[in-house]
């Protein structure tokens, strides 16, 4: 072995490597470092992407954040946590990021919080959805925006007890969103409706579901109702076999995040009418806020929002009433900030609880139809998020770490 | 009974696709030995161009088309990546070409996204098979029928040209022997282009057929890739009544393994096929592989050499420069600088095994994962200081390797690589699924060092000291009469049976040797980052440091270390860009176009001709 090539190699692109890693300036911005699964989860990072552009265009237009731009910088961690974490390092202590915001997937975010915590950084969790990310492993310096699992299950599981079924089968993917989210239905469920019985329950793997034999297996149990967790691809496989096997017929179906354009829209008209979902009707605004913002991002991008726009809208809004709050860009002082931090935005006024740094975002709930070969939610109502959190006390026990 | 057969003909309905993927794959691995990671692309493709095709082409005459079109436009597309991508490689070491196929999948998966956007879209219904028709009073779509009856059709008309034409006995001849095929006038190249647009014909078809079922979405590349991998083993590589066979039993299986147990999902085709391959090693259909496919391909290998003082000295050199980065790096230099030495130790692991002992692992991850989880556990649940749990946690990752190492031992080749790959998933698995004491994939989170470690600075030299300690000690232990038998157990075990070597057993220990120093490397990754996720223990983890091997190069003893890093370095920096895939693609088939022989085996190559450093020979 003549290893001399390979290391004059390495060492050439090591130097390359140290010449490229030189520090950074930190301008007259104030920069938020944006870390997302761009490529992997491209249908639902672009819409959050131009929300984020919308409402940057709005707060710099009307002069920034403490006389200063605000400035994002995006960056693809390729859905793995620990890129996301030399990423988050590199945002803070190369590119003078002041705090931290971003991710779909739970368990990047959940891996982001703890690093949060462990180097004392701002991390604002925009679209992760875990109910551990606030409660089981929450800490002091991680707050997020979305409405929970817990929240939207809840939202749900009080339309579902009005009706007279009581027979219920689940269906979500097999791992720790699907497993939250049926949980917490249970749990409210039960909790509204004690004779309530689950009989069956089924796991199809996240994307791989065998949609027929899902079916199947539901129709085996003859359930007076439905709770559907599954999404994307998974979603439009599971309604168009049952569908034609004729599941849904005679059931009430109550399906998570099904309301949502992401999901919805692909199915055209074969949308699942009569299902009971959580979603984003932006086609239905008449004035206010909501009217206002669908417009202005119709106008910029030529194209319909999805919730996403939304949440990616009012993160940017949330980062900069938090930092005026703050007065500085100081970690601690935007911590403290955040704490019960009011933020108005399309949908309303949302607060960033004390107890536990959940905000209030509500979601609306609706019933699917069809309208022109699309699916739209009607009847639908925007319920506030702060009437589906748990009482203090039990918020209490379910934050160990919490100070 | 009524739904005990209903749930037999969604099964079969299953079936068809993945009957479809798998027989090419299988079909283009008998003939060309090519593991074709690319596959599950092909399928992609047929998905989206046999959407597309739909929306121009109306009624049931133009869905018809659409498929059969979809399938030949993904042929003509395979034909181009083979003759571009693999033809210049052949020659390269077995195995060297799915580096080549997985850059082929970075590029397609940015195409795609910039062709059909980001959002996923819903097939067609088949015009004339919408409803339903009730057979013993269950409701069976009229598509599934027409599916159940297409699948054999197919599997027969494959079997016709496999065995009644002159192309068919071509194919089996190279299959059995490709070089006397070759002596015999037949000209390889286009055989092998021939069996590429077949084999890539029945992926498009796959995806084409599939969309009243589902439709197209950028995920599915991947998501298919590990079932129609199963489907091939189970059914014997290159055996086309075998992928119908597995085929029809995984998606039999699966299909009671939902109504009967509903969180075996995740698992149950791996462990059919643990099971399968270890009553029968060579799949259902398959033949004993022929070892060695007489002889290496590529040139012959160098007897490798500890270094030499000037090597020594420059090695020295670059620690001590190492050693020097905080003095005068950023922060983020130390935590890239970390991650790199992480990675390549990892790399390095699992090019002991691979590079020294010949055995192609296709689930190394399941030991860096292990490492992870077992300090990651300890900490958490026995609330055990940092330095115990770092220490059990190389223990634990080569007890694992032991166990599984025993299991896998009796095969060899691409049997024993899917085996490890099967066994890694079912730690996958188990650790995704066994959420109250792993968490998930919610994971365990706040794992941190102890005090005196925390921080960028102390955490660097530590995983300086251990990391680089690591690779040094893969390196010493290459040199030793271990290491030695290990390289004569790899080259030829029978002379090395002869000389009184227990070859099993020496490959067993340098594997659970391997299994080992890869779970000092997952240690070291959870305390610097914090946490760990089972994604850590993913196919794709496992397949990272397959890649970095062959890129760096397997006959060389750096070709793990080098290949690593230059990798890990590399994507540090083209992920920045928005189309990082494509680049990251072509970059890599660039490098394996350019350098067959790895970066370290060219470098050394062009060293040798301009005359720095002298050929094995002692020439200069």
């Amino acid at each position: 072995m003549k290893p001399k090539n390979t290391i004059l190699a390495a060492a050439a692109a090591f130097a390359i490597g140290l010449s490229s890693i030189s520090a950074f300036a930190a301008g007259d911005t104030i920069i938020i470092g944006e870390i997302n699964h761009y490529k992997r989860m491209a249908s639902f990072t672009a819409p959050y992407k131009n929300g984020i552009e919308l409402a940057l265009d709005e707060i710099n237009g009307a002069g920034g954040v403490l006389g200063k731009p605000l400035e994002f910088i995006y960056r693809d961690d390729q859905g793995k946590p620990g890129e996301a974490i030399k990423i988050a390092e590199e945002l803070m202590t190369r590119n003078g990021a002041v705090m931290l915001t971003g991710t779909i997937f739970s368990h990047v975010g959940l891996a982001i919080s703890s690093f949060a915590a462990e180097k004392k950084y701002l991390y604002l969790a925009a679209e992760p959805l875990a109910d551990a990310l606030v409660w089981a492993k929450g800490n002091k310096y991680t707050f997020r925006l979305r409405a929970s699992t817990f929240m939207q299950a809840s939202m749900l599981a009080e339309v579902a007890a009005k009706t007279d079924a009581i027979k219920y089968a689940t269906i979500a993917p097999n791992y720790a969103y699907g497993k939250d989210a049926v949980a917490a239905f249970k749990k409210a469920l039960k909790a509204l409706k004690p004779e309530v019985e689950f009989v069956t329950e089924q796991w199809p793997a996240l994307f791989k579901i065998d949609a027929g034999a899902e079916v199947q297996a539901i129709e085996r149990a003859k359930p007076d109702a439905i709770y559907n967790v599954t999404f994307g691809g998974d979603l439009a496989k599971f309604v168009r076999e049952g569908t034609t096997r004729g599941l849904f017929e005679g059931r009430k179906v109550y399906g998570l995040l099904t309301g949502e354009p992401e999901y919805l829209d692909p199915l055209k008209d074969e949308a699942p009418v009569g299902w009971v979902v959580t979603g984003y009707p932006w086609y239905d605004f008449k004035d206010g806020p909501n009217k206002v913002f669908v417009d202005a991002y119709r106008a910029k991008f030529n194209e319909r929002p999805g919730i996403g726009s939304l949440v990616g809208y009012i993160t940017v809004k949330s980062i900069a009433a938090g930092i005026t709050k703050a007065g500085s860009t100081d970690t601690e002082a935007m911590v403290a900030a955040f704490k019960g931090l009011d933020v108005d935005t399309p949908i309303g006024k949302i607060n960033f609880r004390k107890q536990d740094h959940q905000s209030t975002m509500g979601a609306f709930v609706g019933t699917v139809a069809l309208k022109d070969g699309k699916g739209i939610m009607v009847d639908w109502s925007f319920k506030d998020g702060a009437n589906y959190l748990p009482s203090d006390e039990e918020v209490m026990k379910l934050r160990p770490a919490s100070k | 009974m009524g739904l005990i057969f209903a749930q037999l003909l969604t099964g079969l309905a299953n079936a068809a696709t993945l009957f479809l993927v798998a027989s090419g794959l299988s079909l283009i691995f008998g003939v060309t030995r090519i593991v074709n990671f690319a596959h599950g692309s092909f399928y992609m493709l047929g998905a989206f161009i046999g959407y597309s095709l739909m929306q121009v082409l109306p009624g049931m005459f133009g869905f018809w088309s659409s498929v059969l079109l979809a399938g030949l436009a993904v042929g003509v597309i395979g034909v181009i990546v083979e003759m571009l991508v693999l033809r210049p490689v052949y020659k390269a070491p077995e195995l060297f070409q799915l580096v080549a196929t997985f850059g082929v999948i970075l590029v397609i998966q940015d195409l795609a996204l910039l062709t059909w956007g980001p959002d996923d879209v819903l097939g067609p219904r088949a015009p004339g098979l919408k409803g339903i028709v009730r057979i013993m009073g269950e409701p069976v779509p009229k598509y599934d029928l027409a599916l159940i009856a297409i699948t054999p059709f197919v599997l027969f008309i494959l079997w016709y040209l496999i065995s009644k034409t002159r192309i068919g006995i071509l194919v089996r001849a190279a299959t059995q022997d490709r070089e006397m095929v070759g002596a015999l006038g037949v000209n390889q190249a286009w055989l092998f282009t021939g069996v590429f647009f077949l084999g890539a014909t029945l992926a498009g078809l796959g995806g084409a057929i599939q969309l009243p079922k589902g439709g197209a979405d950028l995920l599915m590349d991947f998501n298919i890739l590990a079932a129609i991998f199963v489907v091939v083993v189970i059914g014997g590589m290159g055996s086309l009544p075998g992928a119908y066979v597995a085929a029809v039993l995984i998606s039999v299986l699966n299909v009671f393994g939902v109504t009967y147990i509903p969180q075996s999902t995740l698992v149950l085709m791996f462990v059919v096929m643990a099971i399968v391959l270890l009553i029968k090693p060579y799949g259902l259909f398959g033949r004993e592989e022929v070892a060695g496919e007489h002889g290496q391909v590529g040139e012959p290998e160098r007897p490798i050499k500890p270094a030499g003082t000037r090597g020594r000295v420059i090695v020295g050199g670059l620690l001590v420069i190492l050693a020097m980065v905080p003095f005068f790096g950023s922060n983020f230099a130390q935590v890239l600088i970390t991650d790199i030495i992480i990675f390549a130790l990892f790399a390095a692991s699992l090019h002991f095994i691979l590079g020294l002992g010949g055995l192609v692992s296709f689930g190394h991850a399941a030991f860096f994962g292990s490492g992870a989880y077992v300090a990651a556990l300890l900490v958490s649940h026995a609330e055990s200081p940092m330095e115990i749990a770092f220490l059990l946690a190389p223990l634990g990752a080569g007890g694992a390797a032991i166990i599984i190492g025993w299991l896998c031992m009796r095969l060899t080749g691409v049997y024993f690589a899917m085996l490890t790959l099967a066994f890694a998933q079912l730690i996958w698995s188990l650790v995704y699924q066994w959420g109250e004491f792993t968490g998930g994939d919610d994971g365990l989170v706040d794992i941190w060092p102890a005090a005196w470690l925390n921080g960028t600075t102390p955490y660097y030299y530590f995983t300086l000291l251990f990391g680089i300690g690591g690779i040094l000690l893969l390196r010493h232990v290459a040199h030793t009469p271990f290491g030695y038998a290990l390289r004569a157990s790899r080259d030829s075990v029978r002379q090395a049976e002869a000389t009184g070597i227990n070859t099993k057993r020496i490959q067993w220990a340098a594997f659970a040797f391997a299994g080992a120093v890869a779970g000092l490397s997952g240690a070291l990754f959870v305390f610097s980052k914090g946490s760990v996720f089972p994604t850590e223990l993913e196919l794709a983890k496992s397949f990272d440091a397959l890649i970095v091997i062959f890129l760096g190069g397997v006959k060389t003893l750096a070709g793990g270390v080098v290949g690593g890093a230059s990798l890990e370095f590399a994507k540090d920096f083209i992920t920045r860009f928005e189309y990082w895939r494509l680049l990251l693609g072509l970059l890599i088939i660039f490098v394996v176009i350019l350098a067959p022989e790895g970066i370290v085996g060219a470098s050394r190559k062009l060293g040798e001709r301009f005359g720095f450093v002298d050929d094995g020979e002692g020439r200069r």
